[in-house]
């Protein structure tokens, strides 16, 4: 039973915050707004179809890993179930050259970056550290540790400045960075230390804030006193409020602190106001916090669905949608059968990404295991 | 060919190491799909749904419902290939059998051949058999497979077993005449596998036994098995005095020899060597109740207020809202006159709405009222509560009644229903009792009991009149709820009980 305090921060989404940028209500309508509306005007409905497409299989993958760790066969998962526009949206807007930190629940952004997906079962299968390249994607490792990755973000965004690719005017060089966290991640001082660098330094990164109103089971309205957004501004940073179950938004938004970031104008906050509708992760029981009319609210804010009703509005054949439910029942499938199969890594593999360049200490190390499981060969053979 | 699969019970949260089997989804018999939800588990931590690992037959349920069974114990078998032809040479020669995991996968132990009976000609040797079956198997961490397996902590376990344990063996004394057993051997309905299989754990373990032949052969009389009787003698050599003894002790069959008013008549449980008693594990909503009840109890100090009332009018009302229109689509009874009684009466003494906070040593005044309606449900007591009743008309009030009472008796209620409690109303009237003392949720400061309603000779306008007259009582945590405001609350939830119009003076 949680009321709207009279600074709105727990305010429903589109019934009382005039702040809140929206280009696509839950029933499907297009919102216009000056700003940023012309920003999806090149999306067409193939376009469109694609964001759709992303969130489905997003959403998809999500809910057969959430089944494998039922099954046992993941150690834990974290369900991004309802936050998919938010990520589709920003992941979208990033160009190959930017580059994504995100923290451990972003699988929509790790899907814009063109990671396949199943790599994020080898963290959660108990098998590895990661699970891709991140200088293969521009995309970062997953951050368990809440908000840390900020600074990471903000420190790379500002090497990027020292490598002169900010502000030249030239697309194919400028790039910007997006470190994505949630509400929660608001209060570690971290998230407050790497805003005050990145905003002295006009340091090229978008903070990304997946305000999902949950950090496990404490509501927003106990975590800050102020909407979200306006802990940009305190340190000098662009801030905007934008409806995170709105790809569209989302998408408009993004593209608009990438484009700032890129050109030297600095780092953006971005609020997206969403809704975690699984559990923190598979060892939380949501139901012990929070009510199932609140959960009913949001569900009528389904990011998926208002998308699907604007894409049958506006001439989406109706084998579009059918051939992405083959496409995703088959994309479940293959899912399973990969976590099944996941395979250890080689030892070695311990020793390797420790450090940028080869060190003594790690090749000393090494040298010593290889030389120690060698022995075992000898003696069996 | 007939494909036996199992799916052990995984830790769905970090490291809970058992769960508790609260309601099947499926039965022997039933085709299954990939991640159709199979049964419903309660762990430490939550309530969870188990989606299936695999599309198939279900052969076989592991676990009872009330079982508590410890993380990696197989809980279901399915056949993922029912319409699959048996070769020749039998399907129990060669139908398949292997295991998901949340644990370890088997080592190629004794106990395994029980459940594979995959033993054929071309049998590879041991180590590559083991990763034949952990390569299909799959749960995380199969690689280094574990010798030994987690045994299966039940209470539906063999009586003989239970009888054992409760006579008071030493698990150390048993330990050395047996090692642990394994998980039972289970058999795979359609597959004649019990004939290669031990008959059961016992006859495996013979050989471990230390006892001369007198001594075996007066076990053998008594019908004892030596597998379960603890050695005393040098080196765990069993005695004679050793089998007396248990012989004394077991013999579940003794309770045969009484007659049948000391019968057991549990379905669950262990029965006592004397067959007069039925010990049961105390859990799931048992255990919280009797925590909650201590934890109240103990810290609250309670006192009860006790009114007898005349509430013929409370039943005209009753009588003439299951006529009414309005009505018509939920139940009337005088519990929810008395719950509005309750919630206008909190409204006039709001202080009653209160909780003691030790940890602060402050007392924290509730602004809304969040009316609790004992339940009592075929998993036990509870206590869900109305949010924000004194938010509600007296026809909501009554739907909400109504919904909480249905999702109470499904068993549907969720935690967060019964957590922040204001104050609890609990109908004693219905088993036909004039009224209680009751203890309260704890977290609140008052509990309502109503009491029977019958018709007794009561005093009327000067003359004795049969009237619908009911006691009410009220305890309160003391700490904080004098004796006087607790009286003057149960005085105004009797005044609206006794003349509901002062309803529309205080509504």
């Amino acid at each position: 039973m949680f009321t709207p305090g009279a600074d709105g921060v727990n305010a429903p989404v589109g019934e009382t915050d005039d702040d809140l940028i929206q280009l696509l209500t839950p029933d499907g309508e297009r919102v216009h707004h000056q700003s940023y509306s012309p920003r999806v005007d090149h999306l067409d409905r193939v376009a469109l179809e694609g964001l759709y497409r992303d969130m489905v299989l997003v959403r998809r993958f999500d809910t057969e890993a959430t089944s494998l760790q039922r099954h046992g066969e993941l150690g834990l998962w974290p369900p991004s179930l309802g936050q998919e526009a938010a990520q589709i949206g920003s992941g979208r807007a990033m160009a190959p050259r930017d580059y994504a930190f995100p923290s451990y629940r972003e699988l929509g952004v790790v899907w814009t970056r063109g990671v396949d997906l199943r790599s994020t079962l080898h963290l959660f299968r108990g098998e590895d550290h990661g699970g891709w390249d991140p200088n293969e994607h521009n995309c970062h490792l997953y951050t368990l540790v809440i908000g840390s990755h900020a600074l990471h973000a903000t420190g790379y965004a500002m090497g990027v400045q020292r490598d002169g690719d900010v502000g030249t005017g030239d697309p194919g060089r400028d790039r910007a960075v997006v470190a994505y966290f949630g509400d929660g991640a608001t209060a570690q001082g971290d998230i407050s230390e790497a805003l005050t660098f990145a905003s002295v330094n006009d340091a090229p990164v978008v903070f990304f804030c997946q305000n999902n109103h949950w950090a496990i089971s404490e509501p927003t309205q106990r975590q800050s006193r102020v909407p979200l957004y306006h802990r940009g501004r305190g340190f000098g940073v662009p801030s905007v409020r934008v409806d995170g179950n709105d790809v569209l938004a989302s998408y408009a938004v993004t593209a608009e602190a990438l484009e700032r970031a890129r050109s030297g104008g600095g780092p953006t906050f971005i609020e997206a106001v969403t809704y975690r509708m699984g559990a923190h992760t598979t060892s939380d029981d949501p139901t012990r916090y929070r009510t199932r009319a609140d959960e009913e609210a949001w569900r009528r804010r389904d990011p998926i669905d208002r998308l699907r009703i604007l894409l049958e509005r506006e001439g989406t054949p109706p084998e579009f949608f059918t051939g992405l439910e083959n496409e995703a029942e088959e994309f479940g499938a293959e899912i399973r059968d990969y976590c099944h199969a996941i395979p250890a890594p080689p030892i070695e593999r311990i020793f390797e990404d420790v450090y940028a360049t080869e060190q003594a200490q790690i090749s000393s190390d090494r040298a010593w295991l290889t030389e120690y499981l060698a022995g075992f060969e000898e003696a069996a053979s | 060919m007939p494909q036996y699969v199992q799916f052990r019970l995984p830790d769905v949260g970090e490291g809970l190491t058992e769960a508790d089997i609260v309601a099947w989804q499926v039965a022997v018999g039933d085709t299954v799909t990939v991640n159709q939800n199979i049964v419903e588990i309660e762990t430490a931590k939550s309530l969870v749904e188990l989606p299936s690992p695999y599309a198939g037959v279900v052969t076989e349920l592991l676990a009872e419902v009330g079982d508590t069974v410890e993380v990696g114990t197989p809980i279901i078998t399915v056949d993922t290939d029912p319409g699959g032809q048996a070769p020749d040479g039998g399907a129990s020669d060669s139908s398949e059998f292997t295991q998901a995991t949340g644990e370890q996968a088997p080592d190629g132990a004794a106990s395994d051949a029980a459940v594979s009976p995959s033993a054929t000609g071309e049998q590879a040797p041991a180590g590559e058999a083991d990763e034949t079956s952990g390569g299909v198997l799959v749960g995380y961490g199969t690689k280094s497979a574990s010798p030994t397996r987690r045994p299966r902590k039940s209470a539906a376990a063999a009586p003989e077993d239970g009888a054992t344990s409760s006579a008071g063996a030493p698990p150390t004394a048993g330990a050395a005449a047996a090692p642990a057993s394994p998980a039972q051997p289970r058999t795979a309905p359609g597959a004649p596998a019990p004939a290669q299989a031990p008959p059961s754990g016992a006859s495996e373990r013979s050989v471990h036994v230390l006892a001369k032949p007198p001594v075996r052969k007066l076990a053998k009389d008594l019908g004892l098995d030596l597998n379960r009787v603890p050695g005393t003698g040098p080196g765990g050599i069993i005695t004679r005095a050793d089998v007396l003894s248990a012989a004394e002790r077991s013999a579940p069959e003794n309770y045969v020899k009484h007659r049948d008013d000391d019968r057991p008549w549990l379905d669950g449980g262990t029965v006592s060597a004397n067959g007069r008693q039925t010990r049961v594990p105390v859990r799931s909503v048992r255990a919280r109740t009797a925590e909650a009840m201590v934890a109240s109890a103990f810290t609250a100090p309670h006192v009860t207020v006790f009114v007898t009332v005349d509430v013929t009018k409370t039943m005209r009302l009753v009588e003439r809202l299951k006529g009414d229109r309005d009505f018509a689509d939920v139940r009337v009874t005088p519990l929810l006159i008395a719950a509005k009684a309750l919630v206008l009466a909190i409204r006039q003494h709001p202080m009653i709405s209160a909780a003691w906070d030790d940890e602060t040593q402050e007392i924290v005044y509730k602004h809304y009222i969040n009316l609790g309606i004992a339940a009592a449900t075929p998993r036990g007591l509870i206590v869900p509560n109305i949010k924000d009743a004194h938010r509600l008309s007296l026809h909501e009030l009554a739907v909400e009644i109504a919904n909480l009472t249905t999702t109470a008796r499904a068993g549907k209620t969720q935690p967060a229903d019964m957590a922040d409690g204001t104050v609890t109303v609990t109908n004693v009237g219905i088993f036909g009792i004039d009224t209680g003392t009751p203890i309260l949720n704890p977290g609140e400061s008052a509990i309502l009991a109503l009491g029977a309603i019958d018709q007794r000779p009561w005093v009327h306008k000067g003359k004795i009149k049969p009237r619908w007259v009911t006691q009410l009582a009220l305890s309160v945590d003391h700490r904080l709820v004098d004796g006087e405001l607790a009286s003057r609350v149960l005085h105004d939830v009797a005044r609206v009980m006794e003349e509901p119009s002062q309803g529309l003076v205080w509504g």
